[in-house]
């Protein structure tokens, strides 16, 4: 008895097409198939074979190796439970039990199971571009956050092992995470995302722009808040250079564009500021901060500025985390690609392959 | 128009506010004291914004009775609906109005804060103007003091007039005591355990910000309201920092 051998639908897209299941990618059977994509896993989930079995819709009965296992599994008998690979402990009477109450174990089993694998296979190649197509599709839905301008989210984790948190969603415009809306993602395990996803994801597809969409009904609003941006920005005089192409590794454009000065919200009465020192003033504006000026978070920069007569104290091109253009008109259009030929900005002395540079990478050689 | 004396009578059954409070999509609303809507001081400037302004009156204090055509009707409706918005607004900042809302407050029925960190705080409906139709109603988050979309779209379509840029701030003027402890704690974006540099000097830049915010605080004696304030949140973050060795582990074992 197998379950899902109705040939018309594989277990793996019946899976992703459950009600709740909208934010997974469907795992490609070449991924799975792959054992060493699979390290690890077999201590993590119960019943490992037959749950992999079910999620490649392998018929398991006529195993060939049935009987030889079945007498090997006898010894074992007591010490059913513990990590080893439980799966064909019944092997003898699977056909009787298997129907009722073993099919729902494997069923959960293949559920953590394909979480898991899900987990390492949206951080591979082909993963993460499945990943990004459904993103470009909004079906992780958007960041609740007013300044965020609906920028499109990607689910996360907030632990790496089954069964800490369900799934969040990560916004890269306010580096915040959220609960999704609906409540049916609330037993969606956060691990089968992963941790690391997100921000890979961001650091892999570094073209998108992640300002959301700006000009919808909101435009009015959007306006009003660049305005007093640049008021902001112009009182104190320091905005980003325009020909900055990238700060710590990112277009300045993509550092957390939902925070900063006209994104912070202002609490007023009868048009009034509430004061900072008032019981109820403000006190977390901190969190949706940014410098007007982004280069100001070239740590690398302000490090040895501090250090003015060290020794140690590199060339000046290896100075800091801050790209600029090599000519005035290359701006944020490249911005994204980050991929200058080595050297090509070094009349700048602003710029240059260093060691800490990581937007150099591509031209290292 | 005889019913016009039974106004004042306070056992009158409210038949059109209660309706319009129970009916879906207005869960955000109190219900708005018949003395109060009576008082023409209360309403003054409303006829000059409200179309049918006193037949959308008589209506929404359930004395009217005029004979009109459908379509007539479904307009006096509609500015009923929109004159109880308007009210609702100056009538939320009353002290009676301020009680109801916190008790809805209290029972999380303008939504709870989705932020992660924030760990389900209630919300308070909002609006960016005091003019209407200016901008949907927005829901605010006094732990993180921020701004927030409502998740149902029968509430984002609700006018951000009808509770005005101030009625939030005034009730935690009001009942400071309501005010949620403010958390530290945050995000931070990581990749295979190690922090990702950008988010990272972005929010040690944000911490120097906050940490100068409260010394200027302290300077000036206020407190800061802040429930962890001395201890940091590094040890939590190292633990999560061991899942880079697992991973090696898993991959030696191979």
């Amino acid at each position: 008895m197998s379950s899902s051998s109705q040939v018309t639908e594989s277990w793996i897209s019946s899976f992703c097409g459950l009600l709740g299941h909208e934010y997974f990618a469907e795992v490609s059977e070449d991924f799975i198939e792959d054992d060493f994509n699979l390290t690890g896993l077999q201590s993590q989930v119960p019943m490992y074979k037959e749950a992999l079995e079910m999620i490649l819709d392998v018929e398991p009965e006529d195993d060939e190796e049935d009987e030889e296992e079945e007498e090997e599994d006898e010894e074992d008998e007591d010490i059913l439970g513990d990590e080893r690979p439980t799966g064909y402990r019944r092997a003898s009477d699977r056909r009787h039990l298997r129907i009722a109450s073993d099919l729902s174990v494997i069923e959960s089993s293949a559920e953590l199971l394909y979480g898991l694998i899900h987990q390492r296979y949206i951080t591979s190649r082909p993963g993460i571009q499945q990943m990004a197509e459904k993103y470009e599709l909004q079906h992780f839905g958007t960041c609740p956050r007013v300044h965020c301008n609906s920028c499109k989210v990607l689910p996360v984790g907030l632990n790496d092992s089954p069964g800490h948190e369900t799934v969040k969603l990560f916004c890269p415009s306010c580096l915040d995470v959220y609960t999704p809306p609906n409540s049916r993602f609330q037993t969606v395990d956060g691990a089968f995302f992963g941790t690391t996803f997100p921000s890979l994801f961001f650091m892999t597809f570094t073209d998108l722009d992640l300002g959301g969409t700006r000009n919808s009904s909101g435009a009015a609003d959007a306006l009003l808040a660049m305005q007093a941006a640049n008021a902001e920005a112009k009182a104190r005089n320091k905005t980003t250079p325009a020909n900055v192409t990238s700060v710590n590794g990112v277009a300045p454009h993509n550092i957390a564009p939902g925070l900063g000065p006209g994104n912070i919200y202002e609490p007023r009465i009868y048009g009034f500021r509430v004061n900072e020192r008032a019981r109820s003033g403000p006190r977390m504006k901190w969190l949706r901060m940014k410098p007007a000026d982004v280069t100001e978070l070239d740590e690398t920069r302000a490090y040895w500025e501090e250090r003015e007569g060290d020794g140690d104290r590199p060339d000046v091109e290896d100075l800091n985390m801050v790209d600029v253009a090599a000519d005035g008109k290359a701006r944020r259009k490249i911005a994204g690609r980050r991929r200058r030929a080595n050297g090509s900005g070094n009349g700048n002395g602003n710029t240059g392959a260093s060691p800490m540079d990581t937007n150099g990478l591509g031209a290292a050689g | 128009m005889d019913d016009f004396n039974s106004e004042t009578d306070s056992d009158y059954t409210s038949y059109w506010r209660d309706w319009f409070i129970s009916s879906r999509g207005n869960e955000y609303f109190c219900e708005i004291d018949e003395e109060y809507l009576t008082d023409r001081f209360n309403l003054t400037g409303l006829n000059t914004e409200v179309q049918y302004y006193q037949y959308a009156l008589d209506l929404v204090t359930d004395v009217f009775d005029f004979d009109c055509d459908d379509d007539m009707r479904e307009q006096i409706e509609k500015s009923a609906r929109q004159l109880y918005g308007l009210v609702h607004a100056r009538y939320i900042v009353t002290t009676r109005g301020l009680a109801k809302m916190l008790e809805k407050f209290k029972k999380s029925d303008f939504g709870k804060c989705p932020r992660v960190m924030c760990e389900s705080q209630p919300l308070l409906p909002m609006g960016q103007s005091d003019v209407a139709n200016t901008s949907p109603v927005k829901l605010y988050c006094s732990r993180c003091e921020d701004l927030y979309n409502p998740k149902s779209s029968r509430h984002a379509i609700i006018d951000g007039a009808y509770f005005g840029s101030s009625f939030h701030n005034i009730l935690f003027q009001v009942y400071p005591a309501m005010l949620p402890p403010k958390s530290q704690k945050r995000y931070s974006p990581k990749v295979f355990g190690f922090k990702v540099h950008a988010a990272a000097a972005l929010s040690r830049w944000q911490a120097d910000e906050r940490d100068k915010m409260k010394e200027r605080l302290r300077l000036a004696r206020v407190e800061t309201g802040f429930e962890d304030e001395d201890e940091e949140l590094e040890d939590e973050e190292e633990d999560e920092d061991m899942e880079g060795t697992e991973f090696e582990r898993a991959i030696a074992q191979q």
